[in-house]
């Protein structure tokens, strides 16, 4: 098999659709991932214990499934119950909702990682706890948590591949379907390899820049 | 003169551990209070309690004039709401052993920003107040460095600084040498002094310095197991306690300083 530029330059503008609807999926999932996960890690402190305790194993659960099964349930599965869903819109849904299961962790560490002293420090000179979070605990707490938030960025955007099996054309599948009609993976295989290494080479680079100035938290669990 | 503190019968419990039992303190509006005893036998507890950390389980506590934890509706007495608790902490300031200076916001941020949110001071105005304070603790020349470039003295001479600049009637110390390496101890004990001598505001200090509560103190409070053991006039506490468990812990205490 020899490598042939008609077939590279024939797939190239299916593979920069592909290209766009990845990346619009992946800000969408990881939008959904970021808000859901603090929501999460606010009501895991939670004074009422059957709160913390659903929402532990709501989380694990996500966690601990797959997440292509999670598509095929939510795609597949739901219509059968009169839900019917856009192929993208579940699959950023889907991908939101797994990922905030692990975010939700780095914004529970961001915040647990602020000494109680600081909260009383803020009380003693008598901020109500809005004036805390806002003045006192979230500028402290939020610098450690942006190089994790962004690891996370990249590994959504390496999973994308996972909605071409819910029929969403983005990079993978364009490129598949190219294969299909053209008898040929070499080239546009090879391309979306290289695709995903211009995106996520500089962005782990930067990923690493800001661990170096931010210092990160360690998320343990 | 007013009792600006008054405990009466004030008990706390920490789980099966009861930490306060049946408290009765006064101080008087200007008062400097030494409280001095073993560990764990509750001085950090009164302080918190004051700064509202803390709850009580029993009793009430009176802070100029009015309760503390309780308040007054349609004649009965109910528990503070958050609003009471709001308003009764602008009476009091608290200094903490290990700081507790904000790390992100430089030294005299940390003088200005509560100044300006909670007493709604201009800039300006929070600014003037903050170098009177950075002159009279003495750290002008760091007014702009971040508390991890500061020594712990220096750092603990802002955390006073940024206590005084809400300008409560009532200081609470909570043993604010302790974290300090020995030599830069007095730096911080003589910014108390020239509290103490300078201001009429009200001083309650936890400390385990003899020589500094001897000077700085009207009066000693000698506490154990959450009871005033005894209390009184720092000469005739150091010099001749009454009691055989004030006698014991002081001379426990000069061996092991000596
Ligand atoms: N939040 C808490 N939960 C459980 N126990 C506590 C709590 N805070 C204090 N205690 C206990 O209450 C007792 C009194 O504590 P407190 O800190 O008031 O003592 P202290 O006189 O300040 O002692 P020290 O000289 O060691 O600072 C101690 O036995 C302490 O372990
Ligand atoms: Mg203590």
């Amino acid at each position: 098999m020899e490598w042939n530029w008609d077939h590279a330059y024939a797939v190239l503008p299916q593979l920069l659709k592909g290209l766009v609807i990845t990346i619009e999926a992946t800000i969408v999932a990881s939008l959904i991932a970021y808000i859901l996960g603090l929501a999460i890690a606010i009501f895991k402190m939670s004074k009422s214990k059957l709160v913390r305790v659903s929402l532990y194993w709501m989380t694990e659960f996500v966690r601990r499934t797959p997440i292509l099964v999670q598509l095929y349930v939510v795609f597949y599965v739901l219509p059968d119950f009169g839900i019917f869903l856009e192929a993208f819109t579940c699959g950023v849904i889907v991908l939101g909702i797994h990922f905030s299961t692990y975010t939700s962790e780095v914004f529970r560490a961001g915040i647990d990682n602020v000494s109680k002293g600081q909260w009383e420090a803020a009380k003693s000179l008598n901020y109500n706890p809005y004036q805390a979070w806002k003045h006192v605990i979230l500028p402290q707490a939020i610098p450690p948590m942006i190089p994790p938030l962004a690891n996370y960025l990249i590994t959504m955007f390496k999973e994308t591949p996972l909605l071409a099996f819910i029929t969403v054309v983005e990079l993978f599948r364009a490129a598949d379907q190219y294969s299909n009609s053209y008898y040929t993976y070499l080239e546009p295989m090879t391309l979306v390899g290289v695709f995903f290494l211009i995106v996520s080479i500089p962005s782990a680079m930067i990923a690493m820049k800001l661990e170096k100035k931010f210092k990160p938290i360690k998320v343990t669990r | 003169m007013n009792n600006i503190i008054q405990f009466e019968n004030v008990s706390k419990s920490f789980g099966d551990l009861k930490v306060l039992n049946k408290l009765n303190l006064e101080v008087k509006d200007g008062e400097k209070l030494a409280l001095i005893g073993p560990s764990g036998s509750g001085k950090t507890t009164i302080l918190r309690i004051l700064m509202t950390l803390e709850t009580i389980d029993d009793g009430f506590v009176s802070v100029n004039g009015e309760y503390l934890w309780h308040e007054k509706n349609n004649g009965k007495i109910i528990p503070a709401s958050e609003n009471h608790l709001h308003k009764m902490r602008d009476h009091i300031g608290m200094v903490f052993q290990q700081f507790n200076l904000f790390p992100h916001l430089t030294a005299i941020e940390n003088v200005e920003q509560p100044q300006i949110l909670i007493k709604k001071r201009s800039k300006p105005e929070a600014k003037d107040k903050a170098e009177e304070l950075f002159n009279l603790i003495g750290l002008n020349d760091k007014k702009d460095h971040y508390p991890h470039e500061l020594s712990g003295g220096q750092q603990q001479r802002v955390a006073i600084a940024r206590a005084l600049a809400m300008e409560p009637k009532i200081m609470l110390f909570d043993e604010v040498t302790s974290a300090l390496d020995p030599e830069l101890v007095d730096e911080v004990l003589t910014v108390l002094r020239k509290l103490a001598s300078d201001t009429d505001t009200t001083m309650l200090t936890v400390t385990h310095e003899m020589n500094f509560a001897r000077e700085f103190a009207d009066r000693v409070l000698f506490f154990d197991a959450g009871q005033i053991v005894e209390s009184g006039k720092p000469e005739n506490i150091f010099a001749n306690p009454e009691k055989r468990r004030t006698k014991e812990f002081l001379k426990k205490f000069i061996n092991n300083v000596n």
